[in-house]
This record gives structure tokens, sequence and C-alpha cells, in this order.
């Protein structure tokens, strides 16, 4: 009833192909924005702020990037971890030999050797495909963690091992490190994901996205037309991994605060991403949002919110709980709809432009 | 379409020879796909090749637009002569096909597909594509313009913005006819574009053939099964069996020659 397009007519080109051709669309991500700037930073506690809306946003980056890796251009990558990592040593590295440059510069800039890692391990790519491709880019994930350990020039030889991050400013607003407020790194989070995302769907729906679907869905018939298999690939890989490196660059210095990156990126972290993408809904930069919120936010809420509303929960039976209802939702989503909670949505809103009278 | 839409015109006059294959071999290990085949394609005329299943129609279209590397022959297109064809260069000479099994980004819109085949065409860089802004908007909406024109001209109005994968089988035919248009392709090799079509989809399709041919003047090698068709559509037509070339000529030399009707009904040896 209130969501048709009906009455809306486009009279040039520009219009019709905007991103947003619906003016419902328009209101409602409108009111997206409005919420994630204005409301969950007045309303929302220190707590939901770190512990549900950074992870959230930092996994939502990645997803996107491993979306316009596989879910665009049909590459399947279990490196994503790794690249993550290689952005994240990389603003390390840039913050410690540059400390008097603004930390958000290194952030993004670390997301360029990312790309550049990314391109690297994307050339087997013209070669193999699926599964192959997959094996592949685990030579990626595991060299790449051995040298996040092995090279203690990395960690500037700490002892340890670990990243510190000390604190940094925006406007004499302390952005990075143990001074910094949630919602400073919130916002900081926050605009870089708008961005980015923002970018994502620029490059999606133009030339450079057709050109990544159309090797994605049928190869020879690309490369016949004359699209550049390689190049479009390696494009794809080097997005993808520029997302994915600004993430990870996100998680350690924004997230975490610093910490044994070692750790956090490991395979699960690539397999997890992979998940997110898969549920959210491959080719779809609004599933990597559904699939971020699923896989990072769910079980932050069973576990924080049925004790709160009185089911009792603790330690290990919470964990292993979570672990079983988090696996079912995945089995349900998935037999509902194998094309990922985008589709999902999608089926929705044909449904609401019908609605109260499906006739 | 207006003329500005097929500006691309080779110095090539209609007659001339566009297309010639001198002495094609290819062969996968020991099967032997084509055998020392010859012939030519002039400017402006729809040449048909045809013979038995297995005879090496697809293959040979496969080498014409450098797919398949020919172990021998030579192929020279507008007046310059290849061992071998490049995919790329193929398309951006301006060679552009149709696949026998519908070769269609499946996941994409009519008009995405479409505009995919514009995309040698389109050069802004990436970054205004980053912002989908300036120059990248620009030319967006200038290719659009041409591709609405390639909708109108195929009658597909209708599914402009419905997944290709959801189309039936005759309309798919037709999109990827609309996408191989939208190269404007000085030759259009069209891999047996009535296959599965019923009487009146195949009726549509030939109008659409002839129609591509006359209004434009593209050249059009196409493979087909169905003889009518090809006698009614075709100025030559190349008769291959067992990779060999067994005829070549007009529709109604063909049809009379004993070795292609022995090739169809079979002779016993």
């Amino acid at each position: 009833m209130f969501y048709r397009e009906a009455g809306q007519f486009k009279t040039t080109y520009p219009s019709d192909m905007a991103i947003f051709p619906i003016a419902q669309d328009r209101i409602g991500i409108g009111i997206i924005l409005a919420m994630a700037f204005i409301f969950i930073p007045l309303f929302a506690s220190d707590f939901i702020m770190s512990s549900v809306m950074i992870p959230f946003l930092v996994f939502s980056l990645a997803a996107i990037g491993l979306n316009i890796l596989t879910g665009y251009t049909g590459l399947i990558s279990l490196g994503t971890g790794a690249f993550m990592g290689v952005g994240a040593y990389a603003c390390y590295k840039l913050m410690t030999i540059f400390p008097g440059v603004n930390i958000i510069v290194w952030i993004v800039t670390a997301g360029f050797f990312s790309a550049a890692v990314g391109i690297l391990f994307g050339i087997p790519s013209l070669r193999i495909k699926g599964f192959y491709l997959a094996v592949a880019t685990l030579a990626a994930q595991f060299f790449l963690q051995w040298c996040f350990v092995r090279i203690p020039w990395l960690y500037n030889y700490n002892a340890s091992g670990a990243i510190e991050v000390g604190t940094r400013t925006l406007f004499g607003i302390p952005i990075v490190g143990p001074n910094a407020t949630p919602e400073a790194r919130y916002y900081v989070l926050l605009c870089i994901v708008v961005v980015l995302t923002w970018i994502a769907s620029n490059l999606v729906h133009g030339r450079i996205g057709r050109s990544w679907m159309a090797v994605r869905d049928m190869d020879i018939a690309a490369e016949l037309m004359g699209i550049k298999l390689l190049d479009t690939k390696l494009l794809a890989f080097a997005v993808s991994s520029f997302y994915a490196g600004v993430a990870g660059a996100c998680m350690m210095f924004l997230w975490y605060g610093g910490g044994e990156a070692s750790d956090a990126f490991n395979i699960n972290q690539s397999f997890l991403i992979l998940f997110m993408v898969i549920i959210g809904g491959l080719g779809s930069l609004i599933g990597s949002f559904f699939g971020a919120a699923f896989i990072s936010i769910l079980p932050t809420i069973l576990k924080f919110g049925l004790p709160a509303i009185g089911v009792p929960l603790s330690g290990a039976t919470a964990e292993h709980l979570i672990h079983i209802t988090v696996g079912g939702l995945i089995i349900f989503f998935l037999i509902v709809e194998p094309h990922g909670l985008a589709r999902l949505w999608q089926i929705g809103k044909q449904k609401l432009r019908m609605w109260p009278f499906p006739y | 379409m207006d003329a500005s839409v097929h500006h691309k015109t080779s110095t090539l006059a209609k007659g001339d020879t566009l297309l010639a294959v001198d002495n094609v071999s290819l062969a996968f290990g020991g099967v032997k796909a084509i055998t020392d085949v010859s012939f030519d394609i002039k400017k402006g005329e729809i040449r048909a090749i045809i013979g038995p299943n297995g005879a090496g129609k697809t293959s040979m279209l496969n080498v014409i637009n450098g797919f398949y590397h020919p172990q021998q022959g030579r192929i020279t297109f507008k007046g310059e002569t290849r061992q071998k064809m490049r995919p790329y260069v193929a398309a951006s000479q301006g060679i552009a096909r149709t696949f026998q099994n519908v070769a269609l980004f499946k996941g994409m819109t009519t008009l995405d597909n479409i505009m995919a085949g514009r995309s040698l065409k389109m050069n802004s860089n990436l970054f205004w594509q980053l912002w989908r802004h300036g120059p990248a908007m620009r030319e967006e909406v200038e290719h659009r313009r041409v591709v609405e024109e390639i909708i109108d001209f195929l009658e597909i109005q209708a599914i402009r913005k419905t997944p290709v994968g959801k189309l039936p089988y005759g309309l798919q035919k037709r999109v990827e006819l609309g996408r191989a248009l939208a190269m404007e392709p000085e030759l259009l090799l069209l891999d047996e574009p009535m296959a599965g079509m019923n009487l009146e989809e195949k009726e549509d399709m030939s109008r659409f053939i002839v129609d591509v041919n006359t209004q434009y003047g593209t050249t059009i090698a196409l493979i087909e099964h169905d003889i009518g068709v090809v006698m009614d559509l075709s100025d030559r037509v190349v008769v291959l069996e067992y990779g060999r070339k067994i005829a070549d000529g007009t529709p109604d030399h063909v049809k009379n020659d004993q070795t292609v009707i022995d090739a169809y009904l079979g002779v016993p040896h």
C-alpha cells in the first residue's frame, strides 16, 4: 500500500538508472542513516556500541569485500582473514613509521597494500575456478598468517607479538587507543562504512560491475565480447582485498584496540565472512549487511539478551546453546531461501507492493 | 536505430571479401574437428554453414572468433591475415556471436546483458566509475540510449528489467541477439539461432536476421539445421561433413549437389 512505484514516472535515463529509483527506498535509506548517525549513538549504551554495532560494521565491510569477489565475480576466496590481516599490519606499520599523519588516512591506505597482495594471490584465478580456486586462496591464508607470526618487523619486535595501539586523535578527540570512547570509534567506522558502501554500489551498478557479473555468469561469452578475463578478475581481487584490508585495519584499531593480531586473522575469520556472504545473499550489497548482522550480532543477543529477559544461562551452557541455535537458524534460512536473506528481503518488498490486495 | 549507432563502417564495399578462411585444420589430440577448410564471407551477405551433427560447424565459428586456435591455416579479416584470432581482437575488430546453448548472463537483467555488449565501447576510467558521476554517468546514458534502440528493434521492451534467467527460451535467444547487436558488429556469427523454436518464433527470428542484414548492412554467418530457413535466408551456403567442406555455393546449387544429398540422407558404403 505504501511501498509502490505507481505514479513515479521516469522521464530521463539517469533517473531510471538511479540506485534507488523508488522514492520510498530513498526515504528508507534516509531513515536508516538517521538512525545510525543520530539515534543509536544517543540511546545505545557503551556495551551495545562496542560489542554489537562496531563488530557489525567491521564485518559488514569485510562481507562487502568478499561479496564483490564471490558474489559478483563468482570467485570463491578463503583468504579474507589474511587480507584483513594485511590491512591491519600495514596500518600499524604506517602508523608507527609516520606517527604525524592522521590514523584515518592510514586505515584507508592500508587497503591499498591489501589490494596489492590480493592481486598477487588472485593471479591463479585465470586458470582455476570454483573449489580449486578456494584451495589456492588457502595458500594466501596460511602464508600470510605465517608472515604475521614469523616476521617480527611487522609487529615492531614486540616481545608479545601483539599490536600496540597508542592514542590517536581527530580534531582533538581521541578516536583510536585506550582513551577513545565507543561513540567516537563508532562514528569514524560508520563514516568509513557508509562511504565505502556507496562506492561499492557505484561500482557494481556501472560498467565494471557488469563485467564482473558477466565473468561470473558466463566467462566464455564475456571473453568473446571483449571483456578481458584476467583484468576483470584481478580488479575484483583488488577491490575485494581493499575492502578486506580496510575492514582489518578498522577491526584492529577501532574495535579490538590492539592485541595478538595473528589470531584475529586466522582461517576461522575467513570462513565466518564467507558464511556471512552466503547467508546474506551472494551478489547483494544489502545482503552483506544482513549476513554480518546475522552472524555477528545474533550470538551477542543470545548471550546477553536471554539472561536479561529472565532465561537463566551461564557459562558453557550458554556457549553451547548459542552454537546450536545459530547453527539451526543457518540451516533454517538456507532451506527457506537458498539465495540468502537478501532474496527474502526482495520477496518481502515484492509482496509489499501488492499488499493488502494481492490480486 | 539511426545511422549514428552503426558509425563504424569499414572501408570495404558490399561484395568485397570480409573474412577469408584458408586451409584451416583444427584437431583436439587425435580428433580432427576441421580438415583443410577454406571459404570466404563477403561483406553484406548472409552466409550459412550447414552440415550434419559433428561436422565441425561450431568449431569453425570458434576458430573465427578466436576461441579455438587452428593448427594450420590462416584467417583474413578486413584485409588483415592472422594465423589465429584472439577473442579480444576478434571482438574489438567487430566480430560478435551468439551461442548454440544460450550463453546469457543469467543473473543480470535484459538491460544489463545488452549493456554488457557495449563494454568495449565504454572507456570511462576507474576514478569516475567509483563515483558514478561525470564521464562515467554520461557514458552510461549515451550507451543506454543505443541499447534502448536495440530493445525497440527486437521488441523486448516489456522484459527490460527482468533477469534473463527467468525468461522463456525464445526470448532468451532474442536477448542474446540483442547483446551481440550491441557490439555493432561487422560480422555477426549466429550459432543455431532458431534451435528449439516453434514456427512463429522462427519466423520472428528470421525477420530480425533479415532486418539486421538489410538495415544495418551487417554481414551474417549462420549455422542452422532448419534447411527451409537456410534456403530462404542465405545468399550462399557452405556445407561441412566430418570436418571437410563438401559443397559451397548458392542455396539452389547446394540443394541439388549429390554429395550434400548423400551426406544428409546417408548412402550405403
